[in-house]
């Protein structure tokens, strides 16, 4: 049967697995290739084998086979197919499967290119995606088991086991749990998907930068063949971080879009260090400096996935994202000490090797930019880790539980942020090797000049608070320079080819997709930073109880109880939805539907607001309560957020930015690489 | 490497061509232990269920909403019957009853004592719940969540016994399902001593 | 040449760095409108002290958002306290008292909380050091790198690709045959 070939697949793929892991070390060993590329395929022949379990699994959820326990746990009748697709990595046994089936999608990727001239990174490069891959096998084969079935025992016990127990017989529920109602949203279909395809393809750059460290091939070969691969990581984990505040913001009702909780941030910190990864390595490869923190970047960025994806799961941490405690807590933290241990040894095995090539002469050159770069993500980091990590500390020495919330988080963070949007502004100005305060002031006029108007505007229109006086500010000057120099990139192209401005626009972008493929994303990411600032320093919430008919007066509009309706649905679930009229200056602009959801199988509930939103400010609406009978009366939560769109907008324009910078050169400029 | 490395070399610092010092690699790995611990800590401590089972507990302070101090110290040699409710709790309703009539039916003979521990609850709710089921034996808020975090609850209501020697003698996760069981299990305790 | 006295630097960036933290925890806390000790504190003035607070029981989810009956009811108590004419303080300070440190946004500060406030200022020190260390080091190597030519990369990497694409365009020669 389905469920057994399934579980078969698995066992099958392990032990391939742990071939490929042996071939690749007595490969070394030998000094034979022949062992070296068997362990390579054996890395290639996982892939169809989990994706045949994934399929198991994936089929048992859509069609209902409730004898399987995670099957009952996240699927339920009342659920659409696209939702029971979904459940796949709604909990812990089916998403470790996911992690594995992702992993091995990408390694095998990375077997298949042309390993000629990197033969000797190939056996290490198998080596620790084998382990990691061993590891998440072994885990959801022993431990969290998606196959496992429910059995009834004679005695009439319920036992949960993947092979028939001796008499007893299989027990088939008439209908499943079904997912957390707050997951049956058509968010779930990309947000945790994103954020797997980017923790995993860390590995890639991570296992190579361990083969460097081996091999002793410290140069910076590893890091571009790698480069690509950083970018996509990136950019699934920036797509699946931007989702997740997208859907928080939607649905969670309570008109916030990041809550600073520890799984939120066991996502954000290996994005932080990602990131500095990202731009550190460039200045690896043009001037040879930053090798040792490019090594420490990377290794980092992969110990937090690492860190991340036990945190989440191992029950150390309550929160809402967080999986029901189980087994794998000790055994992910013995993988994750002897990743750490390992790396760490590595590294500093090597760190004499590891030295420089060149020095940094100014510091307003483009590598001491990069360099303050580093420390500012190196500092956030530094502020998240450490917020995460205290409770257990207070837990510890004094006993206590405590809190580190959003007001620590945010009074320690901004003034990093902001100096990352200054650092946005100035770096595309600077110079390698060489820059002065003159060279810099010369090109920096024109942009400069811009901001203070936009500050004078801003200053107009009633903004007194100073901090956002200042991030208005940033984001005016950060966007000029940016646009400033994509501009004179057009300009000067149009002078040379003649081509007009919106193909010189296009094809620049063509020419030299890392540049501006750059520009793009810094602009999306500034734009974000405007949005920020208008929900976090301007907005304004207020609850109130209406009559049905009567209106309030919030900023410039006026919202109008009209009536509610009490009814269920296909799904599953029963709905108190209200009517709401939102009129400015007198005219009706819009009518929103907040309301309240309720699951009879889960028998939880949740809120989905009401909202209209504009690129000057979102309106938002959640139904509080309402007089159970007549409906006459009603509560809601009104939320004004300014300028919040463009936190959107500015994600949109972000990814774009990222697909620019990813996207292959048409014409083989340089050395292959890849 | 080839030779073309040799003449840059010039230019670098001679810290770079160093060994990394041992001091350096101690405190790296020091650090990773200390970090690695705390999260050990954290996971071990996380799975930890309530106190278990022959352990002696620790004495603690109880004041009522009476303003009455009760200490459990004081009350050495007899039988402590920990409950923790809450009136936002709707299955501790189901045992109120019953565990009010088992006090009646141990207060004359002095050997049992019966507590009851508010969770994280308003005094006001707290009040009216205590008044609509009388019970009369003493009960207080548990300040600081300290006395539920010594016994490492999760959720309301559990009742913990105490043995006159101070040791956990039995645990109740979640209501009594009736008067029998609660009396059988205090029989329980008195008997084994 | 445009270097500083590093000095200069440093003692200018940490009397700039030390201005705006101090004035940083004042801008950045959102206003709260003071209590009105009035017989009715409005659902607002409620939750702009409950927004501060976490649920006791709930995982991670703020107090004016939660939905259980124990969070209305500490919610109405809130209120209470409000009618009473207490503070926003001293609300908190109760809510301390009764439920625990963690029901509050942020550790209070006494005993080891305050490692919590201090490190990062100590991680900013550090990066300032680092800082320092990396500007002695440049000082130092005073050596006579062109200064006129900023673009090109140093002269190893440059040969290195070079070397590459011959062996490249060799090979392609050979498949090509």
């Amino acid at each position: 049967m389905i469920i057994n070939f399934g579980y078969g697949t698995l066992l099958v793929a392990l032990v391939v697995t742990i071939f490929g892991t042996f071939a690749a070390i007595y490969g070394v060993k030998k000094n034979s290739y022949a062992w070296v590329k068997s362990a390579r395929n054996a890395m290639l022949l996982t892939w169809p084998l989990i994706t045949l379990a994934t399929l198991c699994l994936i089929y048992l959820q859509v069609n209902e086979h409730f004898e399987v326990l995670y099957v009952y746990n996240v699927v339920s009748r009342s659920m659409p197919v696209y939702l029971r697709i979904t459940a796949l990595w709604g909990g812990q046994p089916g998403s470790l499967l996911f992690w594995a089936w992702v992993l091995s999608a990408f390694t095998s990727a990375v077997m298949l290119r042309k390993w000629d001239r990197d033969r000797e990174f190939l056996p290490w490069v198998i080596f620790v995606s084998m382990i990691t891959l061993a590891f998440f096998l072994s885990v959801t084969i022993f431990v969290e088991n998606p196959f496992r079935r429910i059995w009834l025992s004679p005695a009439g016990q319920q036992i949960i086991a993947m092979f028939q127990p001796q008499g007893a017989m299989p027990l088939v529920p008439s209908d499943g749990y079904g997912l957390n109602p707050m997951l049956r949203h058509p968010g779930m279909i990309i947000h945790p998907p994103a954020l797997y395809l980017g923790f995993v393809a860390f590995v890639i750059p991570f296992a190579f930068a361990i083969a460097a460290l081996i091999t002793g091939r410290t140069d910076d070969r590893w890091i571009r063949i790698t480069r690509r691969w950083t970018l996509v990581a990136w950019l699934f984990l920036s797509l699946g971080l931007v989702l997740g505040a997208r859907w928080a913001y939607d649905v969670l009702g309570w008109g916030g879009y990041w809550g600073w909780d520890p799984v939120e941030i066991a996502a954000l910190m290996p994005w932080l260090s990602g990131t500095a990864f990202l731009h550190s390595v460039m200045i690896q490869e043009k001037r040879g400096l930053f090798k040792r923190w490019n090594m420490i970047l990377i290794i980092l960025t992969y110990a937090l996935v690492i860190l991340g994806t036990f945190l989440t799961r191992s029950g150390v941490f309550s929160s809402v994202h967080a999986f029901a405690q189980s087994a794998i807590g000790p055994l992910f933290f013995g993988f994750m000490a002897l990743t750490f241990f390992a790396s760490l040894g590595l590294m500093l095995y090597r760190w004499k090797d590891l030295g420089s090539e060149g020095t940094m002469h100014s510091l307003l050159s483009r590598e001491s930019l990069f360099l303050f770069n580093n420390l500012f993500f190196m500092g956030i980091l530094a502020v998240c880790f450490w917020g995460v990590v205290f409770p257990l500390v207070s837990e510890l020495f004094t006993g206590q539980k405590v809190t580190v919330g959003p007001p620590f988080y945010e009074r320690a963070t901004a003034p990093l942020f902001g100096a990352l949007l200054l650092l946005m502004g100035i770096a595309p100005l600077s110079a390698w090797g060489h820059s002065s305060l003159k060279r810099i002031g010369r090109a920096i006029w024109i942009p400069f000049g811009v901001s203070i108007i936009a500050l004078a505007g801003t200053w107009m229109a009633g903004v007194r608070i100073w901090v956002a006086l200042l991030g208005f500010w940033l984001i005016a000057f950060s966007l000029s320079v940016t646009l400033y120099e994509y501009g004179r990139g057009v300009v000067a192209r149009t002078r040379s080819t003649g081509e007009n401005i919106a193909l010189a626009l296009w094809r620049i972008g063509g020419r030299n997709h890392r540049r501006y493929g750059g520009y793009i994303i810094h602009m999306g990411l500034i734009l974000m930073g405007l949005g920020i600032i208008g929900i976090e320093l301007f907005q304004v919430q207020t609850q109130v109880t209406l009559q049905r008919g009567q209106t309030l007066q919030v900023e410039n509009y006026q919202v109008k109880y009209d009536s509610l309706a009490i009814f269920d649905t296909s799904e599953g679930s029963n709905v108190a939805r209200a009517v709401v009229e939102v009129d400015q200056n007198g005219s009706k602009i819009a009518e929103l539907y907040p309301r309240r959801d309720y699951y009879y199988d889960t028998q939880q509930q949740i809120t989905i607001p009401g909202l209209r939103s504009t690129l000057k400010d979102d309106l938002y609406v959640i139904l509080v309560d309402w007089e159970s009978v007549s409906f006459d009366q009603a509560t809601f939560k009104i939320y004004f957020n300014p300028l919040v769109a463009w936190l959107w907008v500015g994600s949109l324009i972000f990814i774009f930015g990222i697909l620019v910078a990813a996207w292959p050169a048409r014409s083989r400029q340089g050395v292959g690489n890849g | 490497m080839d030779e073309t490395t040799e003449s840059i070399e010039v230019s670098e610092t001679p810290d770079e061509k160093r060994h990394v010092p041992v001091w350096v690699i101690v405190t790296a790995f020091a650090v990773l232990l200390a970090f690695l611990g705390l999260i050990y800590w954290g996971l071990t401590h996380a799975k930890q269920g309530p106190v278990s089972l022959g352990q002696k507990v620790p004495g603690f302070d109880l004041v009522t909403f009476d303003g009455q101090q009760i200490s459990t110290d004081d009350l050495a040699g007899k039988v402590v019957v920990v409950n923790f409710w809450a009136s936002w709790c709707t299955p501790c309703e189901s045992e109120a009853a019953a565990m009010e009539q088992a006090w009646q039916m141990y207060k004359p003979g002095g050997q049992v004592v019966f507590l009851g521990v508010d969770y994280v609850d308003t005094e006001p709710e707290a009040m009216g719940y205590l008044q609509k089921y009388n019970i009369s034996y003493p009960n207080g808020p548990d300040l600081r969540t300290s006395i539920s975090q010594l016994f490492r609850i999760r959720g309301v209501p559990e009742t913990y016994i105490l043995d006159a020697d101070g040791h956990l003698a039995s645990i109740q996760i979640g209501p009594f399902q009736s008067l029998d069981e609660i009396v059988s299990t205090i029989e329980g305790v008195l008997q084994s001593q | 040449m445009g270097f500083f006295n590093s000095k200069a630097v440093f003692s200018s960036l940490f009397l700039v760095m030390v201005a705006v933290s101090l004035v940083n925890s004042a801008a950045l806390a959102q206003a709260t409108p003071p209590p009105q000790s009035t017989p009715s504190p409005s659902a607002d003035d409620i939750n702009a002290i409950a927004r501060q607070l976490y649920c006791p029981v709930c995982e991670n989810i703020p107090l004016d958002v939660c939905e259980t009956t124990a969070c209305e009811q500490w919610r109405a108590l809130i209120g209470q306290l409000l009618a009473e004419g207490k503070s926003e303080q001293q609300i908190k300070d109760y809510f301390m008292l009764n439920y625990g440190d963690r029901v509050l946004a942020e550790p209070p500060r006494y005993g080891l909380n305050w490692l919590v406030y201090i490190l990062p200022v100590v991680f900013f020190v550090i990066g300032i050091f680092i800082l320092y260390r990396v500007l002695r080091q440049m000082r130092r190597a005073k050596a006579p790198v062109n200064p006129q030519i900023p673009d090109k990369p140093s002269g190893v990497t440059q040969e290195d690709t070079y070397l590459a694409r011959v062996e490249e365009a060799l090979r392609e020669r050979k498949e090509r045959k």
